[in-house]
């Protein structure tokens, strides 16, 4: 046996940092510092032009000069044909109604994928994962047919549908790596105890995964937002939801891009997402990675 | 564990039970996508092989459709249009036309950016897997371009590309970036590395944080330098997560539409795949469709070159993780 080693003193002495792992310090901070820029650059530009006076747009002080809010009236001014603050309301309709129905339907199968032994379990993964992979542009053409033949281009559920083709698999394959992380014990202990499986999921295992739920909730929230080319062909007047509208912006001359209100009209989409993605942070990153590398 | 030939087959017979009410869980997705997806693919590839209604170019009389064999295939592939003398080959300018070059810019944007992304992303993971205060924070300041919707991206690039605008004011440069052929290319890529380099950084994060410390120190204490650790310890363990990285953003790149659609736009030298698709649409719907599969195909060959050739495994299930841990 050697003998116990001594505790070593708490203070140790004071030592010059040798350049080496100053030059790393430096590096690391200048390596943060390009990333910071990175995030924050562009849209910090784009709140500079928001802010400022639409004469100056072009300006390139990096610091907001002629201070107005003008630029926030005029993507809100209806008669300019900039109905904004309806397209902002139709991407949240359509954002909620699509992640809810992805949510309802997704969460049981996630469910059964990561947490039971059935025939066929490869196959509808694999078929889910090369879902979410599908080219949006297969879709177009039948739907933009079929919409026109029914009547339903320029309503709401011309878009939540073909919304849920890419927001569902998503749901799915997030909530399954979520469930598949849950302790087991407490699902067994509720199945000895007699509960049936849907009793064990009910009771036991959706209250344990609310907050994964959540994630992908937020997840399939921005990816629905986010979409563009189908919501393009199958939106109409009162149905355009902020992409469109924001792709489609007008002002007072048709040759002129009124560029200082579209930077405040997308300050004013961009920043509850900035804020939702500084409150959430943690949660969206555990959401992005579990539907991507840990497969 | 006495018998684990008997765990087995009470485990096979629990499997068999199970299978029924498993099928129930997941029968509401499956219907689900066989009407969201199912349903419109089959139906493209049906329209794919219609005759769009119109005027029939040989006769000159307005006809109602019917089969069209691979006609609206040989239209994009070798680039025959009907005229009343027949067939010929599609006048430029025509959406016809452009067909291979569409495939050179989307096959072009998808090499150039996600080698691009996938260069910046590992250094920028590195950066963000350090140890240091605000961490959080520059992880949240690294999201906010992966929130914003691309439309709102594009115009916000298009906007700093003007003539009048700040990259030509900082580089002190008078360049056309959005109707020049290459400057208009170079400036799709530039936003769609800026808006997506960081979820590849956070995809390459999440595969540094798994490999095991101790390994490095093992390293270091054989006398590795920093440049050794990386190329024969970080680069070879970080294959998986840099491979399914790769994977998912080339699928996203191979049907890019946004970016090019809304910043460039009606500038041919930057028209991808689906851009040309919904030009089509309203022009002709059954050569759209035939256009749309073949993107589909193309997309899927990649995917499965891809996932054989470079084994990036995406399909593996927690499951067998656990089953292998």
């Amino acid at each position: 046996m050697t003998k116990e080693p001594v505790a070593e003193p708490k203070t140790v002495p004071v030592q010059p940092v040798s350049w080496r792992k100053r030059i790393g310090t430096v590096r690391l901070y200048l390596g943060v510092a390009i990333v910071l820029v990175w995030g924050l650059g562009p849209f910090y530009w784009m709140a500079v032009v928001a802010f400022r006076d639409p004469a100056h747009t072009f300006d390139s002080t990096p610091w907001p000069t002629h201070v107005t809010l003008e630029n926030f009236r005029n993507a809100f001014d209806t008669s300019r044909g900039n109905n904004f603050g309806r397209a902002l309301l139709n991407s949240v309709i359509i954002g909620s109604a699509t992640t809810a129905v992805a949510l309802i339907l997704g969460v049981l199968a996630a469910y059964a994928l990561a947490r039971m032994a059935f025939a066929g379990k490869y196959l509808i993964s694999g078929l889910i994962l090369s879902a979410s992979m599908f080219p949006a542009v297969v879709l177009v053409t039948p739907l933009f047919q079929l919409f026109t033949d029914i009547g339903w281009i320029g309503q709401y559920q011309a878009m939540i549908i073909p919304n849920i083709s890419f927001v569902l698999p998503m749901t799915v394959y997030i909530l399954a790596s979520f469930f598949a992380e849950l302790p087991w014990e407490l699902e067994e202990a509720a199945r000895i105890d007699g509960a049936s499986k849907f009793q064990a999921f009910r009771l036991i295992m959706l209250p344990l995964a609310a907050p994964a739920v959540f994630t992908t909730a937020i997840l399939a929230f921005i990816a629905s937002i986010n979409e563009y080319l189908l919501a393009r062909l199958l939106s109409g007047d009162d149905t355009k939801p902020v992409t469109v509208a924001i792709a489609s912006f007008s002002g007072n001359d048709p040759l002129v891009q009124p560029y200082a209100a579209i930077m405040a009209a997308g300050v004013i989409v961009t920043v509850p997402l900035v804020i939702m993605v500084l409150i959430f942070q943690r949660r969206i990153i555990s959401g992005l990675t579990a539907g991507g590398v840990k497969s | 564990m006495s018998d684990p030939s008997g765990a087995k087959q009470r485990g096979l017979a629990l499997e068999l039970r199970q299978s029924g009410k498993a099928w129930l869980f997941v029968a509401p997705v499956l219907v689900a996508l066989a009407v969201v997806i199912g349903y419109p693919v089959f139906e493209a590839i049906w329209m794919s092989f219609s005759k769009d209604s119109g005027i029939d170019p040989a006769t000159g009389m307005f006809v109602e459709g019917g089969s069209a064999g691979f006609s609206n295939y040989t239209h994009w592939l070798l680039q025959q249009c009907g005229s009343l003398n027949g067939m010929v080959s599609c006048p430029t300018g025509t959406l016809g036309s452009q067909f291979w070059s569409a495939v050179g810019i989307t096959l072009f944007f998808t090499v150039v950016m996600v080698s691009i992304e996938a260069l910046l992303g590992l250094g920028m993971a590195m950066v963000m897997g350090k140890t240091f205060r605000g961490r959080a924070l520059l992880r949240a300041a690294v999201l906010i371009p992966w929130a914003i919707p691309t439309a709102v991206t594009a115009r916000l690039w298009e906007f700093m590309f003007q003539y009048d605008g700040v990259v030509n004011r900082v580089l002190g440069t008078h360049i056309l970036w959005t109707s020049d052929m290459w400057a208009s290319r170079f400036a799709v890529v530039a936003a769609d590395v800026w808006k997506t380099t960081p979820f590849m950084a956070l995809l390459i994060l999440a595969g540094l944080q798994v490999i095991p410390a101790d390994v490095y120190e093992a390293a270091k204490v054989d006398g590795a330098t920093a440049w050794q650790r990386f190329v024969h310890i970080t680069l070879p363990l970080l294959k998986p997560a840099l491979l399914v990285a790769v994977l998912f953003r080339t699928m996203d790149t191979l049907r890019i539409y946004d970016l090019p659609a809304i910043m460039t736009l009606g500038n041919p030298s930057t028209n991808t795949l689906s851009i040309l698709v919904v030009e089509q649409v309203r022009q002709g719907p059954n050569s759209a469709a035939a256009l749309s599969v073949i993107t589909f195909l193309l997309v899927f060959a990649i995917a499965f070159i891809l996932v054989k050739v470079l084994g990036a495994n995406a399909v593996r299930t927690q499951e067998d993780q656990r089953k292998a841990n």
